[in-house]
């Protein structure tokens, strides 16, 4: 069979950060020392390419590419080019951090650029081969950029942590996968589906595999009870690290979780609900009521994430068109969300300081009022107060999970995003009604200034007019 | 029962066997060996299976250069295996019930209610003219060409990934850089003159220990 070479035009995005990431490992060896912001600019080169890219191809009908193996379709569209533009924005907050601790090295973006990599591979994918490929792609370069600052004892326990209970979660996740092979004879999930319409769930091999790959994604996502990771690991990891693992990868978590269960395993609905509901009300309870006891930062963005993972399972379990979309408008959101909030810890530290704690964030009005108001934009927006986009998410997910009746678990989340509101409403209370701790001046670049600007103003003006990025999440859940 | 059958359950048996050795077994070496017999009678499984190139590649790849760099990464680590199994008792009750419990699910699923022969009837058998190696080839480089290019995409991310952990420049070594060698001058980096005085007082242990008792 002769390959046809229209089969390149969907994955060009991908290309493009291939080919950068190859780029900045050979430029990188001719680099001096002083010299290393090259790869930084080659970097946001690359990705900005890609973006363009995943503009110039998308759009239009869903197409398949390399037999089966590829998809292209407006939610792989949207979602690689939410990717793409958090990815880009952690790193423009992360250089700084990285400069000062001399860890400005090439490898830093390679690795990077090949999740990035992962994460279009796992948006795009639609057999379950790819898309495991991709989830390990993303899983490997990240254990790699956790234990980056090799002289950090921290950095390397969590790697090593995140390692082994990433192996287990991959584990559980191909076991589950082998099952729904053996039962529908399958990988691509487009034929899965319609072994799986047929059968239906009268089949127990294929509730068992549901029930393992319900597991392998609560390990990836971070779900209660399968977070133990979460909090170690946001702690551990250097701050940039964190930050980019806690923002673009939950949207690639969220394709995968769309490809394999509502793509593949539509049929199964009822079967996976009641386990993304077990999740979504654990992960919301504990995530909340853990994260008030945190007295470090990054500890308590990690809780965070974890009840912010209980509401996209509340969007995906109603099993609606709109559930679908809401919980698209919530990880979209939410990681530029995220991407602000570790934004604001990287520029609040310096040369043998890292902002961690709490009290690192009292008085950051004195400091750098605009910083201040960005940081209380993006606090209120994680508590969910309108009119910022984190009230229009939670509101579009339970408006979502009411229309189909399961009003209790609405008002569960409703209770647990009350007292969650606390912690972060406690961090406006450092920023604007403490005094600092220190006197040492807030230096930024330019670059980083603007990257935040556009961050928290783009979180206030989504949530004034949602209609734009909400059309697109419905037109890709037609 | 046919000759094929009984072949089957040898290797069967030699797997299991082994593999329980593998995790018994107090000495490590000793473990990756029996972790050498598993493979190879894995591998004869799937060469019963009709996988002939698979079944070589195990064996090749795994047992001769997997197992191989195990091995030296084994004698080469001094691991203290008495501190790994200083839990193993306590813990073996509950892993003993999660296994048996584990094991029960897996058996009930996969047994032969839903994957008997009844479902799945065997394949005839492929003819010799079937070529396994060019089968396996051709769909790796046509329909699977995406994900064989992905992985290697992995591989190269953990050959960064790898190196970036663990090469550090270390200052301390006494290697020496042939380039630097290779440039040094005749005249001022490979002699140097040092003037001393050609005539002094003559130095004998004698003298030496008077110098040393005179009061000073």
């Amino acid at each position: 069979m002769p390959f046809n070479s229209a089969n390149l035009l969907p994955i060009l995005p991908e290309i493009a950060i291939l080919i950068t990431a190859a780029v900045v490992l050979v430029v990188d060896l001719y680099l001096k020392e002083k010299d290393k912001g090259v790869n930084h600019v080659l970097a946001l080169i690359g990705l900005l390419v890609a973006f363009v890219l995943t503009g110039l191809v998308g759009g239009g009908e869903r197409v398949l590419a390399f037999d089966g193996n590829v998809v292209r379709d407006l939610m792989s569209d949207l979602l690689k080019a939410g990717a793409l533009i958090v990815s880009a924005l952690t790193l423009v907050y992360a250089r700084p951090w990285l400069k000062d601790r001399n860890l400005l090295a090439g490898e830093f973006y390679v690795l990077s650029l090949c999740a990035v990599l992962g994460m279009l591979v796992m948006i795009s994918a639609n057999t379950f081969l790819t898309l495991y490929l991709g989830l390990e792609l993303l899983a490997l370069s990240l254990y790699a950029l956790v234990a980056f600052d090799r002289d950090s004892k921290l950095g390397s326990e969590a790697a090593m942590k995140y390692f082994v209970l990433g192996a287990l979660g991959s584990g559980l996740l191909l076991y589950g996968i082998s099952m729904i092979y053996g039962a529908t004879g399958s990988i691509e999930l487009g034929a899965v589906a319609r072994a799986v319409a047929e059968q239906g769930s009268g089949n127990k091999v294929l509730v068992f595999g549901v029930a393992f790959l319900v597991i392998g994604i609560g390990f990836k996502f971070g779900a209660v009870p399968f977070h133990m990771w979460v909090p170690d690991i946001y702690e551990g990891a250097p701050t940039p690290v964190a930050m980019f693992l806690g923002s673009a990868p939950k949207i690639a978590a969220f394709a995968m979780i769309v490809r394999l269960l509502v793509e593949g395993l539509n049929a199964l609905h009822t079967d996976w609900q009641g386990m993304l509901a077990i999740l979504a009300v654990l992960s919301i309870g504990l995530g909340n009521v853990a994260a008030i006891a945190q007295s470090n930062i990054k500890r308590m963005f990690g809780y965070s994430t974890i009840s912010h993972v209980g509401f996209i399972f509340l969007g995906l379990l109603a099993g609606s068109t709109q559930g679908y979309a809401s919980a698209m408008f919530y990880t979209l959101t939410y990681a530029l969300m995220a991407a602000g909030a570790f934004g604001i810890l990287t520029i609040l530290s310096r040369e043998g300081f890292d902002a961690q704690n709490l009290e690192d964030l009292k008085g950051l009005n004195e400091r750098d009022p605009w910083y201040a108001a960005m940081m209380a934009l993006l606090m209120f927006s994680a508590a969910g107060v309108p009119p910022t986009v984190g009230f229009m998410g939670k509101l579009l997910v339970l408006e979502a999970v009411v229309r189909v009746d399961m009003v209790w678990l609405a008002l569960v989340a409703v209770f647990f995003s009350i007292i969650g509101a606390f912690y972060y409403l406690r961090v406006v209370k450092f920023i604007y009604f403490d005094q600092p701790t220190t006197a040492v001046p807030i230096v930024t670049t330019g670059g980083v200034r603007a990257a935040m600007t556009v961050n928290g103003l783009a979180i206030l003006f989504l949530g004034l007019f949602p209609a734009a990025l909400l059309g697109l999440c419905q037109a890709a859940f037609p | 029962m046919g000759f094929e059958k009984f072949l089957f359950y040898c290797f069967a048996a030699i797997a299991l066997a082994s593999a329980g050795m593998v995790i018994s077994r107090r000495n490590p070496v000793h473990a990756v060996l029996w972790m050498v017999v598993t493979f190879v009678s894995g591998a004869a499984l799937w060469i019963l299976l009709e996988a002939e190139f698979l079944g070589i590649v195990l064996i090749l790849v795994y047992v001769g250069a997997v197992m191989v760099l195990f091995l030296f990464v084994v004698m080469m680590l001094d691991v203290d295996i008495a501190t790994l199994r200083a839990c193993f008792i306590r813990y073996l009750p509950l892993g003993a019930a999660v296994a048996l419990l584990m094991l029960g699910e897996i058996v009930w699923i996969v047994g032969p209610a839903n994957f008997g022969l009844t479902h799945f009837p065997s394949p005839p058998a492929a003819g010799l003219d079937v070529n396994n190696t060019h089968d396996l080839g051709m769909s790796l480089y046509t329909t699977y060409v995406y994900p064989v290019e992905l992985a290697a995409v992995l591989l190269l991310v953990a050959i960064v990934a790898a190196i970036r952990l663990t090469m550090r420049r270390r200052t301390d070594t006494k290697t020496i850089d042939p380039a630097v060698q290779s440039r040094v001058k005749k005249g001022p980096d490979r002699i140097r003159i040092v003037k001393m005085a050609s005539v002094g007082p003559l130095e004998t242990p004698e003298t030496l220990a008077e110098a040393k008792d005179e009061p000073r």
